[in-house]
């Protein structure tokens, strides 16, 4: 037994193998989200114990077809397993295979074996492939592939216990390739080999097939392999197709004699003759845009009580945290600035979680893949691709988890435009901010007797983000010269029953996820917006209480101190911001007040309701919605004297809530994701913009 | 020749070479070989991709990778 007291293992295979059930099969809870050193891929990892008391450490690596990566998550794989001082670089790779659909499964199996690396081969949904009556040789095929193989049934668990007792033992890689790469580019191969001090033929072979993409190589590294190359002569494409064709060839021979097909396959025509209706040129259509529509309905339905339960939860632990502990600027910090802050973002959970119920749900069942191919054409009009529909819809939750969805979009042209436009659909965080400004300046009545204006309004929101990102991805196909080749090649995986147990894991992680990143933010920019709401400096702020006693001398202490704090604001830092952008925005019809709001809701939309509230000097104890509005009602124009909520300023504020950027992660993400700042900074330019204008018409049409 | 976009619903073929080279190897991958018989399963709607079965799975491509794929005669 090794000296070593954990053991890293890598869970990698095709996508649709049951990877991820297996590996929330051997995990469990035990469990947690991150990312890949250096670079943004989600990275899930978890860990068992032994029944000797080891610890083994599991990565689930992204789903890949093979070695040769298409898209970015998929590089992270051959990262992982090329470069050796590669922290997730594994001791034992586990090879997840789909038993009914062994022989490309294998393809990657046989590189990575290659690679020098101890696997085992896993052949799951052992379960479909005895419905479908395949008769599997596991000796056979074990003796063959030279590796141990054992069979899972990822929904009953069986076959997981002895996976775990296989990794438990020390393994040993097998020195015979499967397949003789040497021959195919000798003098590369042992010169590499030779420069770099690397035992495997395979892996020298990689680093030359793979060199401007290795970024553990250096420059004068790159150079040398250029160099060796070069001067054999070696050609990247003709070479890959004649190694991949040879290894298939080796497959079809091993699968021939340990696999016995019946002749007609009972499950696949099942998922054929769902193919026919899903994919129908009306039924396909109606049935993705009825699936929409239901998303939607229970993103509204179901979360409502949830959502009210959540936030009178917190408001009623803000008051008791307000009345329990000291009174000062600590308890104030706390209860004004955090507990209010950690409210905005807890409040969201309910959403999120329907959200990725659905989403998961089509995943897991092979629905996701058939909407990508009915909405191909269509997407590709408007500058798109079919792959773009995951990250729109996703975008209605939260424009973070849909912009990292881009990733599966091997185009970069396609997935920029995805990632520039999926902001423009409504996220649950305009949400808040709508609810509020609609109840105030939309009467509540029926029309038609059924839809309701309140509604219809909402909707009519939804639509315009949408019917934003649809242009602006027009504009950007015919502005964005890129000569690149978009193709689409996508595997259509057999329906399956979803497993609800993956539903829930993904719920839980993505809730668990979006709480501490989102709340992190939140909480910060709380934290400084009481800071400046609270300071100030001038004569006016240090002497506010003598200036307001001169200037209303009747007053009662209640609305005494209401006048002083609004005073306070007005003459705080943040009032300073909110009055030095003023007549910016004054033709928008918005006052200095809104102005903070427009300001500090830069971090996150949501935050506008909040500091809406503190703006309008409403206590902690009655921080719900209808106060708020209660409050904004009677709020007067000064110059006027009418009502400062009018039904031209709620408009206006809600088509530029539609438009703009007003997300500091969304920024962070794409910054992120297009490695670089130039696409950010157009982006939020471009969305503030339209927002700014877009307001001004609403404002100037509805006046 | 004959490509593999110029086929009906249900009909077969028997892949020969490719057309593209760049496309050629993604195809491979995917199970795409020379010699290997595809079969046209189903197809989007207003010329959209097309679904072929190809080494025991479905596959999805559009028509213009479809007629990178030629067939044998």
């Amino acid at each position: 037994m090794s000296a070593k007291q954990e053991l890293n293992i890598a869970l990698v295979g095709n996508p649709n193998s049951g990877k991820s059930t297996l590996f929330n099969l051997l995990t469990g809870l035990n469990q947690k989200t991150g990312n890949f050193p250096g670079v943004t891929v989600d990275k899930k990892s978890g860990s068992f114990t032994t029944a000797d008391g080891r610890i083994i450490r599991v990565t689930d690596l992204p789903g890949t077809y093979s070695i040769y990566p298409k898209t970015l998550d998929e590089q992270i794989v051959q990262e992982v397993f090329l470069d050796q001082s590669h922290p997730n670089h594994p001791d034992i790779a586990v090879v997840v295979a789909d038993a009914t659909n062994l022989k490309r499964n294998l393809l990657l199996f046989t590189q990575v074996k290659d690679l020098g690396i101890p696997c085992v081969l896993v052949l799951n949904m052992i379960d479909i492939a005895h419905q479908r009556e395949l008769k599997i040789d596991l000796r056979g095929l074990s003796i063959d592939l030279g590796v141990k193989v054992i069979a899972t049934n990822s929904h009953s668990g069986v076959g997981v216990k002895a996976l775990k007792e296989i990794l438990s033992k020390p393994l040993v890689a097998s020195k015979k390739p499967f397949y003789d790469i040497q021959s195919l580019a000798p003098d590369t191969i042992s010169q590499i080999q030779q420069n770099f001090n690397l035992q495997e033929n395979y892996r020298a072979y990689q680093y030359a097939q793979q060199t401007e993409r290795l970024t553990f190589l250096d420059e004068a590294e790159k150079e040398k392999i250029r160099e060796i190359k070069s001067k054999n002569q070696f050609d990247n494409i003709p070479a890959q197709s004649q190694e991949t064709i040879g290894r298939y060839q080796l497959i079809s021979d091993i699968i021939d004699h340990n696999i016995i097909k019946p002749n007609e396959d009972q499950g696949r025509s099942i998922s054929q003759r769902i193919d026919k209706v899903v994919t129908h040129k009306v039924f396909g259509y109606f049935i993705f845009f009825a699936l929409l529509i239901l998303i939607f309905q229970s993103i509204f339905a179901w979360a409502e009580g949830p959502m009210d339960f959540i936030e009178g939860g917190i408001s009623q632990f803000g008051s008791w945290v307000k009345s329990s502990l000291p009174s000062g600027v600590l308890n104030d910090l706390l209860t004004d600035g955090i507990i209010a802050g950690l409210a905005g973002v807890l409040v969201f959970i309910p959403q999120i979680a329907i959200l990725f119920a659905f989403i998961s749900l089509l995943e897991e069942s092979g629905y996701m893949s058939r909407a990508v191919f009915l909405m191909d054409k269509i997407m590709r009009k408007f500058g798109l691709n079919g792959k773009s529909v995951v990250p729109l819809i996703s975008g209605m939750a939260c424009a973070i988890p849909a912009i990292m969805a881009t990733r599966n979009i091997d185009s970069w042209k396609d997935r920029l435009i995805t990632i520039f436009v999926t902001p423009f659909m409504s996220c649950s965080a305009r949400l808040p901010v709508y609810t509020i400004l609609i109840g105030l300046v939309v009467p509540e009545t029926h029309v038609g007797g059924i839809f309701n204006t309140q509604g219809l309004v909402l909707m009519g929101l939804y639509l315009l983000g949408f019917l934003a990102a649809i242009f602006s991805a027009i504009g950007m196909k015919y502005l964005l010269k890129v000569k690149e080749r978009s193709y689409f090649i996508m595997e259509l995986p057999d329906y399956k029953l979803p497993q609800w147990k993956n539903v829930l894991l993904t719920i839980y992680m993505k809730c668990r996820t979006f709480t501490v990143e989102a709340g992190k933010v939140i909480i910060a920019i709380s934290i400084i917006l009481w800071v400046l709401a609270s300071y100030g400096s001038g004569n006016q702020f240090n002497n506010a209480e003598e200036i307001v006693k001169a200037e209303n001398p009747t007053l009662s202490q209640d609305e005494y101190e209401i006048v002083l704090n609004s005073h306070l604001l007005e003459h705080s830092y943040a009032g300073q911001f909110g009055k030095a952008i003023e007549p910016l925005i004054r033709p928008l019809g918005y006052d200095w007040k809104i102005g903070i709001a427009l300001i500090t809701s830069f971090a996150a939309r949501e935050v506008f309701v909040g500091t809406m509230s503190t703006i309008y000097s409403i206590g902690a104890e009655d921080d719900d919605e209808t106060t708020i509005r209660e409050r904004l009602r009677q709020e007067v124009d000064p110059k006027t004297g009418a009502p400062m909520y009018t039904m031209e300023l709620g408009f206006s504020l809600m088509v530029f809530y539609a438009f703009a950027m007003q997300c500091m992660s969304t920024l962070a993400i794409v910054y992120r994701e297009t490695k670089g700042w130039k696409w950010p900074m157009l982006q939020m330019t471009y969305m503030t913009a339209v927002a700014y204008l877009s307001a001004l018409l609403t404002y100037n049409i509805f006046s | 020749m004959k490509s593999l976009a110029s086929l009906g619903i249900n009909e077969k073929g028997i892949i020969k070479h490719f057309s593209d080279e760049q496309l050629s190897v993604k195809l491979i991958e995917m199970g795409c070989l020379p010699g290997t018989e595809v079969q046209i399963s189903f197809a989007a709607p207003f010329n959209g991709p097309i679904a072929i079965k190809v080494s025991g799975y479905h596959l999805s491509l559009r028509k213009e990778e479809a007629e990178c794929i030629l067939l044998e005669d």
